[in-house]
């Protein structure tokens, strides 16, 4: 979860702030003012974090570390719960357009659950395994974000790389891995490495896609970009101008050719119309042109200085 | 040299997390394990190099604990992997399977660079009455170079260098330490009371 979208009332704010500094300022307050009607109604601290539940409306959303200026993680709408609220969320079904009949799904860091929610609705057959770091985070998903584990659902509280080092040695392979694990505040570094792309690769066969939510801004973008690359060759990228998302599609054969994106989009936009996924919309935008710079260095276990690249 | 050892110490630590977090995870478990054995291993240094210390205390035996420890940190480089898979096979629960590494792994280097402290305590005090002075300044300048160390991995070494190499060029400071050490003190050979200063000086 990178870079949730701005608010609206955030946006506002920074393309008035170009021309006027006191109309910007005066409509920052204002906004100020609108963000503190947001009620809280759920403060918890974690071992990793201090959580938050506002609700706005019907909009309840989901907050890692407010005081230090963290944006909503994810949001559901009460009276629609089914309605995906981002565009990050909304993307991460990208995948089925490589991958139509997911029967093993894995999802890297639960969040509101909106994700392993949606597939199991799409594919009640489907066997999805979450893992999840922070335990306060799955009761907060159950508790607040209507999140209930399926009798084919099973939620481990564990680090993504650990399960997915465990579950190679199993021989056990997914047909969507969705990773999803990057909180905003803090990037777990030991998961932007090949040695861990080549982890997931041990749990993928040659149907499975992998769809990770990454970096698009920063140093760190051509990094994990020239990480990618090496560890899956050629890759979908895939980006949207209404959010700071980077969305990375992979897979272990070459990437199959746009007419065949266009026609699983049209099979699957009736179904995916209630989560609010434009599906017809991503086969466009489904991107294999490097924009990074292919000079800088891959991350791997030995280098990874995520955090101190995406300051920089 | 307490500063060099601190250095060490602690740049060693952080990338501890580093080295462990590909089988164990980033969880917050880690950094406990890896800091408990650091302290455990610490305390465990300072208890012998304190008894080691009333036994004919030399800048050789001082120098050798640099190489010593300089020695022992290359198993880290060399059998990472070896000592962590079947860790990561045998225990599923990530808390006690680092933990477990974090001995493996650490346990005898740390605790070989926490005899360097009280052992120079010995070597750089000449009379009673000043005693606590230079056990503060040692702490002083150890917990300093601690702190550098700290500071060094975390923001900027890990930029620049890979893991292994930063732990190569501790390795290679605290063999140069113990050179040095080595060094003064057989060019001071015959000159008494000027060991002790030697220790100090570099």
């Amino acid at each position: 979860m990178v870079n949730p979208e701005n608010k609206p009332g955030q946006r506002t704010v920074f393309r008035l702030n170009a021309t006027r500094l006191s109309l910007a300022l005066f409509v920052a307050l204002v906004s100020l003012t609108g963000s503190a009607q947001a009620e809280t109604i759920h403060e918890e601290r974690s071992k990793y974090r201090d959580i938050t539940v506002t609700q706005v409306g019907d909009r309840r959303c989901l907050l890692f570390n407010v005081h230090r200026g963290d944006r909503n993680q994810t949001c559901v709408l009460v009276n629609d719960k089914q309605r995906l609220v981002f565009d990050y969320t909304r993307m991460s079904f990208s995948g089925l357009l490589l991958n139509a009949q997911p029967e093993r799904i894995l999802v890297i860091g639960l969040g509101g659950g909106s994700i392993p929610l949606t597939f199991s609705d799409l594919f009640p057959g489907a066997q999805i395994d979450i893992v999840e770091i922070d335990e306060a985070v799955v009761s907060v998903a159950e508790e607040f974000f209507f999140f209930e584990a399926t009798d084919n659902m099973r939620v481990y509280v564990d680090d993504g790389r650990p399960f997915i080092k465990r579950a190679g040695i199993r021989d056990q392979t997914y047909d969507y891995i969705v990773l999803d694990a990057f909180s905003g505040d803090y990037i777990p570094e030991h998961m932007l490495t090949r040695e861990f792309l080549d982890e997931v690769r041990a749990i993928m066969n040659e149907d499975s896609v992998l769809v990770a939510n990454t970096f698009s801004t920063s140093r760190l973008y051509d990094h994990e970009s020239v990480t990618y690359q090496r560890a899956f060759g050629e890759f979908f990228n895939f980006k949207l101008p209404s959010t700071g998302n980077r969305i990375i599609v992979a897979q272990l054969e070459p990437l199959p050719p746009r007419a065949e994106l266009v026609n699983r989009a049209q099979q699957f936009s009736d179904s995916l119309s209630k989560y609010g996924i434009p599906i017809l919309e991503y086969p466009s935008r489904l991107s294999t042109r490097v924009d990074w710079d292919m000079s800088r260095r891959q991350l791997t276990d030995q280098y990874s200085p995520g955090n101190l690249l995406r300051e920089n | 040299m307490a500063f060099v050892s601190g250095f060490c110490i602690m740049t060693v630590e952080m990338l501890g997390a580093r080295i462990l977090s590909p089988y164990f995870g980033g969880s917050l478990s880690v950094w406990g394990s890896i800091i408990t054995i650091f302290m455990l291993a610490l305390a465990m240094g300072y208890l012998w190099g304190g008894k080691l210390s009333t036994r004919n205390p030399s800048a050789v035996t001082f120098a050798l604990f640099f190489i010593a420890a300089a020695i022992f940190s290359i198993p880290i480089i060399l059998f990472a992997d070896v000592i962590m898979e079947p860790i990561f096979m045998a225990l599923e629960d990530p808390r006690y399977g680092s933990l477990l590494a974090a001995i493996f792994l650490f346990f005898i280097p740390t605790s070989i660079l926490g005899m360097i402290s009280p052992y120079a305590v010995r070597l750089m005090v000449q009379n009673e009455a000043h005693s606590g002075h230079m056990a503060g300044l040692l702490y002083f300048i150890s917990t300093l170079g601690s702190a550098a160390g700290t500071l060094g991995t975390s923001f900027y070494f890990v930029l620049w260098f890979e893991v292994n190499q930063i732990l190569w060029g501790a390795i290679a400071t605290l063999t140069l330490a113990g050179c040095v050490i080595l060094a003064s003190h057989y060019y001071l050979n015959g000159q008494p009371g000027k060991q002790a200063r030697a220790a100090n000086r570099v």
